[in-house]
Order: C-alpha cells, then sequence, then structure tokens
C-alpha cells in the first residue's frame, strides 16, 4: 500500500507536468483547429530561460527564494509568450487561410528552427542545475517503507490545478474567454461582430507559451537537468495527453496528462519499465477507438 | 537539357580532380567522430581535444611520413544512423584513418563502413564486444572490453555486496546493455541472485518510478549499463526519496558533466575504467600542457590521443599510409603512446591492462 502511494506521488507529479504542457496544446487546438508543433519547443525555451535567470539571480545575490522563484516565474513567462507571440505571427498568421496543411508544416519548421537556435546558443550538452529548493515530508519513517513527498512535488501540483483553474475561468467567464470561444464555433462570424480575431489568436499562443513556461520552470527545478531536446519528448507525450483527454477541452488536457503519467509510472512499478510507453499508447489507442474525440471531447456533429 | 548536363559532368569531373589533387599533394587526412552534439557531447569534446592535441605535437614533430596531418572532425550524436552517414562523408572526403567512434552503437555499423572502404579505425572508447569480435581486419580500440569490465564489475559486486540487493539496468543502447548482460552473467556465475533486471530509456528525466521499485525491493546497490546523463539522474531521485544506495557503473561516467548533475548526491558513487592514463609518467608532460591550456585530460581526452599516435607510429614503420600495411603494422608492432607501451591481438584488442575500480568523492575520480 505505502508502495502503492508513492508510486502515485511520483505519477501525479509527472502527470502535472504533462498536463501544464498539453493544455498550451489544447488552447490552440481550440481555437484555430490546429496543432502547434513548437509548443514543446517554447516549453524548452521557458526552461533555459527559467535556468538562466536563476543563475543571473545567484550571481546579483537574489537568494531569497520565495522571491527569486517569483522573479523567475514572470520573466521566464514574459519572455515565452514573447516568442509564442513571434511564433504565431512568422508561422500561423501569413498562413491564415491557406490550406490547412501549410501552417503545421510551417509550425514544425519552427520547431526544428528554435531547437537548432537554442543548439547554437546554449551548446549541445546538458545543463545541470543544483536543488533550489530541497526537503520535503516523509510518512512512515522507520517503517519498511516510508512514503516521501517533497516540497517541489506538491508545488508542482498546486501550481497547475491553480493555473488549470485560473485559465478554465478565463476562457468561460471574461470577454477574452468568450472571443475564444467565438473564434474557435466560427471566425468569420466573430470578426463580423466586432471581434478582433487576429489579436484573440494571438494572445491564445500568448497565454499557452505562458503556461510552457511555467511547466518548463518546474522541470527545471524537479528534474535539474535540461538540454534542446527535451522539448521534443515532453512535446509528444503531452500532445498525446491532450488527444486522450479530449482536444480542444481545458480539463480533458489535465486529465489526459494525469493518466498518461499514472499510466507510466504504474506500468513500471508493476510490470517493466521498459515497455511503459508501449502501455501508455496501447490505451491511447484503445480510448480513440471507442471515443475518437478523446475523452472529454465533444463530439463533431456534422450539420448537412 | 543536353548541354546542361554535359556542362555539370565537366563541372563534377573538375571538381573531383582539384579535390583529389590537394589532398594528395601534401596532406594526409585523418578523422574522429562521436557525439560533438547531444547529451553525450561532453564525451565528444574530450575526443576533440584529444585529437586536435595529437595532431599539433605529431605536426609539430614532422608529421607522418614527412607529411602534415589533417584533421576532420565528425559528429556521430551517438545515434548509429548519424554514425554511418559520418562514416560515408570521412570516406568521401578521403580519410585514412579514423580515430573513433565514441559509443559503440555508433562504432560497429560505422566499422562495416570504413571496412568496404578500406580505412582503418582505432575506437579510443567503445567496449561492446561485437565491435572487434565481428569487426573486420581494419578495426581495433585502445579502450577495453566489456566482457573484461563485467568481469571486474560482477566479481566486485559479489565479493563487496555480497549481502545487499543488487538491482540491474541498462539503457537498451549496444553499449549499456552489452556491459549490464556481462557484468550480471559474471555475477551469476559467482553464484549471486540479482533482485531486479531492468531497462530505461536514454534521453528522458525522470525515473522516479524506478527509484521506488528499488525502494520497494530494498535495493542497496544499482549497476547501471548506461551513460553519466541518466546514472547522474537516477542518483539524484534516489537521493530525493531518501535511499542511500549506491550507484556502481561503467566507464562512460569519467566525464566531470557527472558531478555536475549529480552534485553531492553523486558522492560514492562508483565505477569501472581503465587505468587512469593521467597517472602514468610518460603522460606527465602532456596532461600539464592540457591543463595549462584550461583543459582536464580526464576520461578518453589521453585514449583519443593515444589512438593517434599508434597510428601514427604504424604508419611510418610501414612506411606507407596504405591500409595493408598500417594494419599489418598495427598489428605486429608495440608502441610507445601516453597510454604506456600497448601492441594489438589478432582480433585487434588492445593488450593493455584491463579495468579497475574508481570512486566518485568531492568531484572527482580516483582509484577506490
Amino acid at each position: 500500500m505505502e508502495y502503492f502511494i508513492q508510486q502515485l506521488i511520483n505519477g501525479v507529479t509527472l502527470g502535472s507536468i504533462y498536463g501544464l504542457i498539453a493544455i498550451g496544446y489544447t488552447m490552440v487546438y481550440g481555437i484555430i483547429g490546429m496543432i502547434n508543433f513548437a509548443h514543446g519547443d517554447i516549453f524548452m525555451i521557458g526552461a533555459f530561460i527559467s535556468l538562466i535567470t536563476f543563475l543571473v539571480l545567484g550571481i546579483i545575490g537574489i537568494t531569497w527564494i520565495p522571491l527569486a522563484l517569483l522573479i523567475v516565474l514572470l520573466v521566464s513567462m514574459i519572455i515565452a509568450s514573447i516568442y509564442g507571440w513571434t511564433v504565431e505571427r512568422l508561422a500561423y498568421r501569413p498562413l491564415r487561410g491557406s490550406f490547412r496543411l501549410a501552417p503545421l508544416i510551417s509550425a514544425i519548421g519552427m520547431s526544428i528552427f528554435l531547437q537548432n537556435y537554442v543548439q547554437l546558443l546554449q551548446g549541445a550538452r546538458v545543463r545541470p542545475m543544483q536543488p533550489v529548493i530541497s526537503g520535503g515530508f516523509t510518512f512512515l519513517e522507520g517503517s519498511a517503507f516510508s512514503i516521501t513527498v517533497s516540497y517541489l512535488q506538491i508545488v508542482i501540483v498546486l501550481l497547475t490545478i491553480i493555473l488549470m483553474t485560473a485559465f478554465a475561468l478565463i476562457i468561460s467567464r471574461t470577454s477574452l474567454g468568450r472571443a475564444q470561444r467565438g473564434c474557435e464555433q466560427d471566425r468569420t462570424m466573430s470578426a463580423l461582430l466586432g471581434i478582433n480575431v487576429d489579436r484573440t489568436i494571438s494572445l491564445t499562443f500568448v497565454m499557452g507559451a505562458a503556461l510552457a513556461a511555467v511547466a518548463g520552470m518546474l522541470f527545471v527545478l524537479y528534474y535539474g537537468v535540461i538540454d534542446f531536446y527535451i522539448g521534443f519528448l515532453a512535446g509528444v507525450k503531452a500532445f498525446t495527453a491532450a488527444v486522450l483527454g479530449g482536444i480542444g477541452s481545458l480539463p480533458g488536457a489535465m486529465l489526459g496528462g494525469l493518466l498518461i503519467g499514472l499510466i507510466e509510472t504504474y506500468w513500471s512499478a508493476y510490470f517493466s519499465i521498459e515497455y511503459k510507453d508501449v502501455a501508455a499508447f496501447a490505451i491511447l489507442v484503445l480510448v480513440l477507438i471507442f471515443r475518437p474525440t478523446g475523452l472529454l471531447g465533444k463530439p463533431e456533429i456534422e450539420k448537412v | 537539357m543536353k548541354k546542361t548536363f554535359k556542362l555539370s559532368m565537366m563541372a563534377a569531373m573538375t571538381a573531383a580532380t582539384l579535390g583529389y589533387g590537394s589532398v594528395a599533394s601534401a596532406d594526409i587526412m585523418i578523422a574522429t567522430a562521436g557525439p560533438m552534439t547531444g547529451q553525450y557531447a561532453s564525451f565528444g569534446a574530450q575526443m576533440k581535444a584529444g585529437a586536435e592535441q595529437a595532431v599539433k605535437d605529431i605536426n609539430a614533430a614532422g608529421g607522418v611520413l614527412g607529411q602534415k596531418l589533417v584533421l576532420e572532425v565528425g559528429d556521430d550524436a551517438c545515434d548509429p544512423k548519424q554514425a554511418v552517414a559520418v562514416a560515408n562523408q570521412m570516406v568521401n572526403k578521403g580519410v585514412v584513418f579514423m580515430a573513433g567512434h565514441f559509443c559503440s552503437g555508433s562504432s560497429i555499423p560505422a566499422s562495416k563502413v570504413y571496412e568496404e572502404e578500406g580505412i582503418v579505425m582505432i575506437s579510443p572508447a567503445s567496449t561492446n564486444p561485437k565491435l572487434t569480435e565481428e569487426g573486420g581486419e581494419n578495426v581495433f580500440r585502445v579502450c577495453g572490453r566489456d566482457d573484461q569490465q563485467g568481469d571486474v564489475a560482477g566479481k566486485f559486486l559479489k565479493a563487496t555486496y555480497g549481502d545487499k540487493q543488487i538491482a540491474f539496468v541498462h539503457d537498451k543502447t549496444a553499449y549499456g546493455k552489452g556491459l549490464a548482460d556481462a557484468t550480471l552473467a559474471t555475477y551469476q556465475a559467482a553464484g549471486g541472485k540479482e533482485a531486479m533486471y531492468e531497462a530505461i530509456t536514454a534521453g528522458e528525466k525522470d525515473y522516479t518510478a524506478l527509484v521506488s521499485k528499488m525502494k520497494q525491493s530494498n535495493v542497496g546497490v544499482m549497476y547501471l549499463g548506461g551513460y553519466h546523463t541518466e546514472g547522474g539522474l537516477i542518483v539524484r531521485q534516489m537521493r530525493e526519496q531518501g535511499m542511500d544506495t549506491v550507484l556502481v557503473s561503467g566507464d562512460a561516467l569519467v566525464t566531470n558533466e557527472y558531478w555536475s548533475i549529480t552534485g553531492a548526491a553523486g558522492e560514492g558513487t562508483l565505477m569501472t575504467f581503465s587505468p587512469d592514463p593521467r597517472k602514468n609518467p610518460v603522460a606527465a608532460p602532456l596532461v600539464e600542457k592540457f591543463r595549462g591550456m584550461g583543459i582536464e585530460p580526464e576520461g578518453y581526452v589521453l585514449y583519443t590521443y593515444g589512438a593517434i599516435q599508434a597510428w601514427a607510429q604504424a604508419a611510418t614503420a610501414a612506411g606507407s599510409t596504405d591500409t595493408a600495411k598500417v594494419i599489418k603494422g598495427l598489428k605486429a608492432g608495440k608502441f610507445e603512446t601516453v597510454l604506456g607501451n600497448f601492441g594489438f591481438d589478432a582480433k585487434g584488442d588492445v593488450t593493455a591492462p584491463g579495468y579497475v575500480l574508481y570512486k566518485w568523492t568531492n568531484g572527482n575520480y580516483d582509484y577506490l
């Protein structure tokens, strides 16, 4: 039982990071119906910016951890947002209204560009960072299996829940959210009703990038090792999570992320670690056979 | 259409002649290849540093057969497919000798290309037995083999940690799996019984599930067939979950980058590696020279240097860079290098001493 709980903690933490990235995929898909393949790389850039900001703060002597975290969070969100906005401006907006596959290809191009850009700027080696927040709680100490929860794991899960709720509220309650939902349903009609479609789509990319930056910061803090290639692996997993949960649905992305994290962890825990990806993708295939729109996705109704 | 074709043919022929002419006139092209980018890039940097210095020193002493050496550096990113592409590139550039590659998974497929094209290859670092067992006449290495390494590690595990639960983990690469299996075989032959045998995926960052699993099985020692990035992350995550399990691994941990990943968590990590060439008296002036340039000649720096020295001496003795003659020279001769004096056996394996255990303490590794 203790072992089960420990693996639950591992799985939920991993799933939260996947979910946080998956929200970015799902939002962009919800608005423009396109997968933003550069999203994983924005996450990677967010992680690098966080690492650099931590180092800079260390040099100038800001070592009070809550303040440092807040500064890093803001800096990485702002800079990553600029990247997100630029990606939209360069790879999506010029191709809006052209055939459906064009922006998809340009986004893949953007993803390759960003990877190589970071590789050239930061080098191809892994970049390590020593733990900033260490320690945690230990339960059942002295028994056969003591459960450990680190402060960071708690921070990751809490922050994910808070951001998830905040973004769900933005989309369902604010005028920006109303505009986003309008664009999702009918872009031409929204424009006729006075919604600035370009601006709404840009803001969606900015929001997605800011979330990816948060995930990047948590990734650096939790694992402590990053390289220019992390965006690819994390992106694939998060994209899978978004599809599993139902792409276009915010709670779906979170649910999908958690499920992928938990399946991977429990498969590793009770079966073979070697085949954990097989397990995760097998479940994805099964879900898509029975629910092609994912767990919480709305079925698309074609009006004839 | 026809005219264009003719023109382009002419251009190609001219280019080919020019290219051939410039290489043949004065210089001998040699190469090194390894992971210059990617997560194992610190090893690529080691090879590059060693090779550049070796070429510089040999040229300063008059070159080989009166000709200057020119170094080409290839990047295979430890990817078998890219290794074959790099090998073909080197063939096209007219390289006569390859001091590479690094990862066994790259060296083995690349060696087939070199064999077909008649290029001598001395790997400074690839330890998988298959490289020389299945490789052609042209394949040599100056490092040990994983069956030797696994033998030392397996016996050590049984003798030192006989009463502990031991987990064997590998990263599914040619090097990692080969080494873990060799060690496990020796450990079992000595009467040990493994607590766990698992495979991880290199490049991932989350190994918490593996760590909890080892905690559940009360694993006291973990043997990893894999590279320093994964080893470092696993050690970090073990300490975070309050485990004091000892990591024992192989020669892919011999880079200071390991310590920069683990920090204090890496204290006490054990690994097997050939006797440290830095401690070799013959190498002392060279080690000083490297340190003067701000390069620590750790890991495979001196091995790459030594591989090029061995080839240069064989070519000089043979009086030619012709592949068949150099191969004969390499198999027959004894070479005085920074790695000490050694020769090669019929398979192309080095006749130097095998493996010893090292321990990581306070950011450095030294004999246990």
